[in-house]
This record gives structure tokens, C-alpha cells and sequence, in this order.
């Protein structure tokens, strides 16, 4: 008899992440599909009450205040032992910046492979496959699951949410976790970030810049075309780390989750990283000189050119609109 | 401060990347590597600890095509010894290669023990898992990834983990850690290639032999292919000029003029 599908259960301040219910509504499908339970791992302190809303057969909730914060040595060591005594079939495992030391740690003290950058899990002939995104998003490597319990980290979007929340509240099991007695890593604090003199999360238009951006001038040109259109410009990580916008105009993993009305992504490649800021936005045009870049796989429209002749070309196709 | 700098070759993703003739890895004849961007950054942060500490810096890696140059680099830039760990074997899987460095690592003479070993965290051909983790694990110290902040202090280590939108969070350790370097606090310096010529005629690369593979067995990979698009862009064409007045249409369309 094969284990149950586990999923575990990322909330961060005080709130079930929506990875969560993505990876539920997966792990709902990959249990369905090998015949066995879907369980919830709910790692915290005082924090129960978030089962509430987890799709799932049981949510197996343990608490210990060293669970409070996402300190991945204990909450890693905590599943480490929870997995071998229970030897689930699968665990999904949230790839997002709180649950992802976790997903480094936990095959670690399993001694067995993580499956990463999963953007799809199947079961194909009652086995497990999974699609992961390599290569910056160029290329998906089928894999397959080992014997043993399957660890597998899974990138945001793989489900729609809508499918992982619970309609009735899940039973819940208490188990008894085990933690180190020593904190070896502790969590302090959290700083918020600086208020941008933008919140690019309220535009309806971002112009945003990518490393083809190729330097600090050159980021005016979608400047002037986001003033034109009444929006802002924002960027990916690149532009961000070479200070040429401020911490605040990130879009993607480490930065903001945006859904403007126009995206226009001039010199980015679509790594995982940033699509999944931005790739639920309305209309997103990508202007890339690599005909291959992943980001024409999410955009509405594509254009392979240089971001520096069409964004001027733009501004004027714009300016002469205005009249 | 003894800082430990790990580094990598990673394929260039903005090349065009083919598949092999096994329709399970890339072809490799064609492929151009460059160093892992992060790692890049992990040495910047070792850098400017010793800046700030003193101390020394030393650059490791595994064996890889055009590694020396990486090694010599990171000589210019400063780093006081580069180590290169050969015999690996070749086309290591992330797993692999952390389960070789813990074992390689404490071979090396007068490198362990050390302060601080910084590594770039996550490489886009991670397959099989996290390198600072595994690395941190098997040699049996704290780790801490997706950092952006380095502060040592009085024998204390206190990082900035990212965290979604925007937020870091603040975590404390002993020195003697491993942390997974998503970015520096600057961008890593440029070297101009008159230094880095300069490094390779003074400096040598110490060649460390790794003490047999890795026990670690590979993913088993069923193939490989190029994700279909999930939106289907419409390409649009013509000149930028053309180009320019679709988009305006798009916009007018849209509303937004
Ligand atoms: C834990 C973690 C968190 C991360 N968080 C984020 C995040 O929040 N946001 C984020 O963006 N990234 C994030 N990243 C980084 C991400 O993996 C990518 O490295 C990054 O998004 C790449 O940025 P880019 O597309 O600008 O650069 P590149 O990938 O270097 O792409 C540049 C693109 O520009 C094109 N180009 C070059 N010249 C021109 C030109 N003249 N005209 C048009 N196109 C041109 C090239 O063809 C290429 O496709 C994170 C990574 C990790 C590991
Ligand atoms: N073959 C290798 N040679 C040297 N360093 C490696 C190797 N594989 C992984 N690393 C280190 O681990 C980092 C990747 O961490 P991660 O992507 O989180 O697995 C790399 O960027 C290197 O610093």
C-alpha cells in the first residue's frame, strides 16, 4: 500500500500562502491518480486555525514555538522525522522564498534528491512524472520519481488556487514533532521594505526593463514611455541589483505581484522568477531580441527586436495617438 | 575573516540552447557556459567581508570548461587563493556535486577550517536540489538561503533572507556557516582583463585532486523539450516604426490612450 500525497503547508505571517492551495489542488490530482489520501502538513505555533481552509483528507498539524517563524533547520528536521515515519508516496513542497531553504534542507536530511523546479507533476502509469523548468525557463526535463517518498518542489501557478481551498473543514490529526533543542539559525526580524515613491502594484500601464535594458540611460527611454501612458516603470532582478531602479520596482519572486491593464516587458528573458509576478496581467507585449526567450511563452504579444530602436518608436507612435 | 567563495559554470541562457541527440540533456558542442550569476555575487559578498573584517577569500570550484578564467577573475578581483578541484567528473548533477565538495573540501591543505562559505543559491540547471543546503547538511552547519545581506560581527553572523514583496527578514547564526548569496549588497565588481592577465601570470590555481565521485545517483530524466508556449504570443512584425504603431493600436484598443 502506497503512502499518502503530502503537501506542506506554507503560511507566513499569520496567513496560508496561495502556493498552498496551488499545491493542494495538485496534490488532490496526483492522490486521485495513485489511489491514496491527500494530507496537509501544517508546521507552526499557535497556528491550527489555518487548517481550516486546506483542502485536504487530514492536515496533520504539529506545533512547537520553534515552528513559529519559517526557520528551515527545525521545520525541516520536524518533517524529516514525520516523513520516515509515515513514508509518504510524495511531498510537495512550495518553491517560494519562505519554504524554499526547507526544500533544500529536508532532502538533505533524507538523504534523497529534490525534484525542483516542478511546473507540472503527472501520474503516468501509477508512477510519478515530473516537468521541471530548467535553463531559466528554455527548456521543461521530464523526470522521473525514484522509489521512496518523493520529494518534489513545486513553482508557484502550478494549479489554480480555487481548487486547494476547502469548502468543509478538513479532520485535522495533531502529531508530535521533534525539533533540535538547539536553534542553530534565529529568526529576528522582519523589515519591511522601503515605500517607493510608486506602488506599482496600483498601475494600470508598467513599462518594465530587463537586463537587455543594457544600462542605467537607456532605462529613460521606458521612463518617458510610461509618463506618456500615465504608468511607471519597473523591473526585473538585474536592473534592480545594478541599482538602476529601486528595490521597490521589482516584479517577481523576491518583489512585486502585479496585474496591470498593459505589461510591457522590454528586454527580459521570463524566468520563472519574474513571469510569476507578472504573468497574470491583462495584456503583456515582450520585446526581446532572442526569438527563444521564455517570455514570449507567456506574453499576448511578441515582438523580436531591439527594445532600444522599438521603445522610442513607441513613444511616438504614442505621443502622435495623443496628438 | 577565512571566507570560502564556491563557483559554477552554468549554460548562458541567452544563447540558444539545443538538445542533445539522447532527447535528454543539452547538447553540449555549441553551448556557451558562464559563471553562475549568483555566485558572482556570493564572491562580491566574500570580498567586501574582507574589506571590511580582513581576513582572506578563497574562490573553489570544480573542474569545468573555461574555469580558470573564472578562477583568475576572481584572483584579480581580489581573492587571495583559487582552488581547483579536479577528477570530479564531468556533468555533475547539483546533488552530486555538493555531496563531492563536502568531501573535497576538508582535503584541501590549509583551507577547513574556515568562517563563512558562501554560494550562490539556486543555478538555473538545479535539478536534483540545492548545492548550500546539501553542503551545508553534509558538513554539518547552519544554513541559511536567499540572502541578500551579510553583517559578521564579534564571532556572529546576522543575514537578510528575502522574503515575498520585497520584505527581508533577519536571521542570526554563528560564524561557520553556509549561506545560499542571492545577492550582494553591491554589484559585483568589474576587473579590467589587464588585471585578470596579471593574476594569471603571478598567481597560480591550486589543483586539488577530489578523492574519487560522488556517490550519488543521478535523476532519471526522460527527456527533454522546449516548453510549449502556454499563452501563444502573436509575433508581431515589421519595422520598429510598424512595430510601434500595432502597439499604439493595442493601447488605443485597450483603453489606455
Ligand atoms: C530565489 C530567487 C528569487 C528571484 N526573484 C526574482 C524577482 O523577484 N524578479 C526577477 O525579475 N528575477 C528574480 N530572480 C532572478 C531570475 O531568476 C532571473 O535571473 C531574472 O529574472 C533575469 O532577468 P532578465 O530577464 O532581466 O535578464 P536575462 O535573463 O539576462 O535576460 C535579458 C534578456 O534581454 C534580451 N535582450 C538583450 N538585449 C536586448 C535588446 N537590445 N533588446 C531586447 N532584448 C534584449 C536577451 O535576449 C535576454 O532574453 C530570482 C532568482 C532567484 C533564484
Ligand atoms: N559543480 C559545481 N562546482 C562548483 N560549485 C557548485 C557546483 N554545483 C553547485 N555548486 C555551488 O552551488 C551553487 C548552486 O546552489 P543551488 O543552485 O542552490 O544548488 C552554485 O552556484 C555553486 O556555488
Amino acid at each position: 500500500m502506497p503512502g499518502n500525497v503530502w503537501v506542506v503547508a506554507e503560511h507566513w505571517r499569520g496567513q496560508v500562502s496561495e502556493i498552498t492551495y496551488e499545491l493542494l489542488a495538485l496534490g488532490r490530482e496526483l492522490a486521485d491518480g495513485l489511489g491514496v489520501r491527500l494530507d496537509a502538513v501544517l508546521l507552526g505555533h499557535q497556528a491550527k486555525d489555518l487548517a481550516q481552509t486546506l483542502a485536504a483528507d487530514t492536515v496533520l498539524y504539529g506545533d512547537d514555538p520553534a515552528l513559529a517563524e519559517p526557520t528551515a533547520e527545525a521545520h525541516s528536521k520536524a518533517l524529516a522525522a514525520l516523513v520516515s515515519e509515515r513514508q509518504p508516496a510524495a511531498v510537495l513542497l512550495p518553491l517560494s522564498n519562505v519554504t524554499g531553504d526547507v526544500a533544500g534542507l529536508l532532502p538533505a536530511e533524507l538523504d534523497a534528491p529534490l525534484v525542483t523546479s516542478c511546473r507540472d507533476v503527472r501520474v503516468t502509469d501509477g508512477r510519478l512524472e515530473a516537468v521541471c523548468l530548467l535553463y531559466g525557463g528554455k527548456m521543461d526535463a521530464t523526470v522521473a520519481a525514484g522509489a521512496g517518498a518523493a520529494l518534489l518542489g513545486v513553482l508557484p501557478g502550478v494549479r489554480s488556487a480555487d481548487k486547494g481551498r476547502a469548502d468543509a473543514a478538513p479532520q485535522i490529526e495533531d502529531v508530535a514533532v521533534s525539533v533540535p533543542a538547539e536553534r542553530r539559525v534565529q529568526f529576528g526580524k522582519y523589515v519591511e521594505p522601503e515605500a517607493g515613491d510608486v506602488d506599482i502594484t496600483q498601475q494600470e500601464v508598467l513599462i518594465a526593463v530587463g537586463r537587455g535594458i543594457a544600462n542605467e540611460d537607456n532605462v529613460e527611454l521606458a521612463q518617458e514611455l510610461a509618463t506618456a501612458l500615465g504608468g511607471a516603470v519597473c523591473g526585473s532582478r538585474p536592473v534592480i541589483d545594478q541599482g538602476w531602479l529601486s528595490m521597490s520596482r521589482q516584479v517577481g519572486k523576491s518583489g512585486a505581484i502585479v496585474k496591470p491593464k498593459v505589461y510591457i516587458a522590454a528586454g527580459i528573458s521570463g524566468a520563472p522568477e519574474h513571469v510569476e509576478g507578472m504573468k497574470a496581467s491583462d495584456l503583456i507585449i515582450a520585446i526581446n531580441t532572442d526569438a527563444d526567450a521564455p517570455i514570449f511563452n507567456v506574453a499576448h504579444y511578441g515582438i523580436v527586436d531591439d527594445c532600444l530602436d522599438v521603445l522610442p518608436a513607441v513613444l511616438d507612435a504614442v505621443a502622435a495617438r495623443k496628438g | 575573516m577565512k571566507i570560502l567563495a564556491v563557483l559554477k559554470m552554468v549554460p548562458d541562457v541567452v544563447e540558444e540552447l539545443e538538445i542533445g541527440e539522447d532527447g535528454k540533456s543539452l547538447d553540449l558542442e555549441f553551448l556557451r557556459l558562464i559563471v553562475n550569476e549568483r555566485d558572482e555575487h556570493a564572491l562580491e559578498e566574500a570580498l567586501l567581508l574582507k574589506e571590511q573584517h580582513g581576513g582572506t577569500v578563497t574562490a573553489v570550484a570544480l573542474d569545468a570548461p573555461d574555469i580558470d578564467d573564472v578562477l583568475f577573475t576572481a584572483l584579480a578581483k581580489g581573492a587571495d587563493r583559487a582552488v581547483k578541484i579536479t577528477d570530479a567528473g564531468e556533468s555533475l548533477s547539483t546533488r552530486a556535486a555538493a555531496a563531492l565538495l563536502a568531501k573535497a573540501l576538508p582535503a584541501v591543505p590549509d583551507l577547513m577550517p574556515v568562517d563563512l562559505v558562501l554560494l550562490g543559491c539556486s543555478a538555473t540547471d538545479d535539478l536534483d536540489g540545492q548545492s548550500a543546503a546539501v553542503l551545508a547538511h553534509a558538513l554539518g552547519l547552519p544554513y541559511v538561503g536567499v540572502v541578500s545581506q551579510v553583517q559578521a560581527d564579534a564571532g556572529r553572523l546576522r543575514v537578510m533572507k528575502e522574503f515575498p514583496g520585497g520584505v527581508l527578514g533577519e536571521f542570526e547564526t554563528t560564524v561557520l556557516a553556509v549561506i545560499g548569496v542571492q545577492a550582494a549588497e553591491k554589484p559585483p565588481r568589474y576587473v579590467p582583463v589587464a588585471k585578470v592577465r596579471a593574476a594569471m601570470k603571478s598567481g597560480g590555481i591550486d589543483e586539488v585532486a577530489a578523492d574519487g565521485p560522488a556517490d550519488v545517483a543521478p535523476l532519471e530524466v526522460l527527456q527533454m523539450t522546449k516548453p510549449e508556449a502556454s499563452g501563444q504570443a502573436e509575433m508581431l512584425e515589421g519595422s520598429p516604426e510598424e512595430l510601434a504603431a500595432k502597439v499604439g493600436e493595442l493601447l488605443t484598443e485597450r483603453g489606455m490612450l
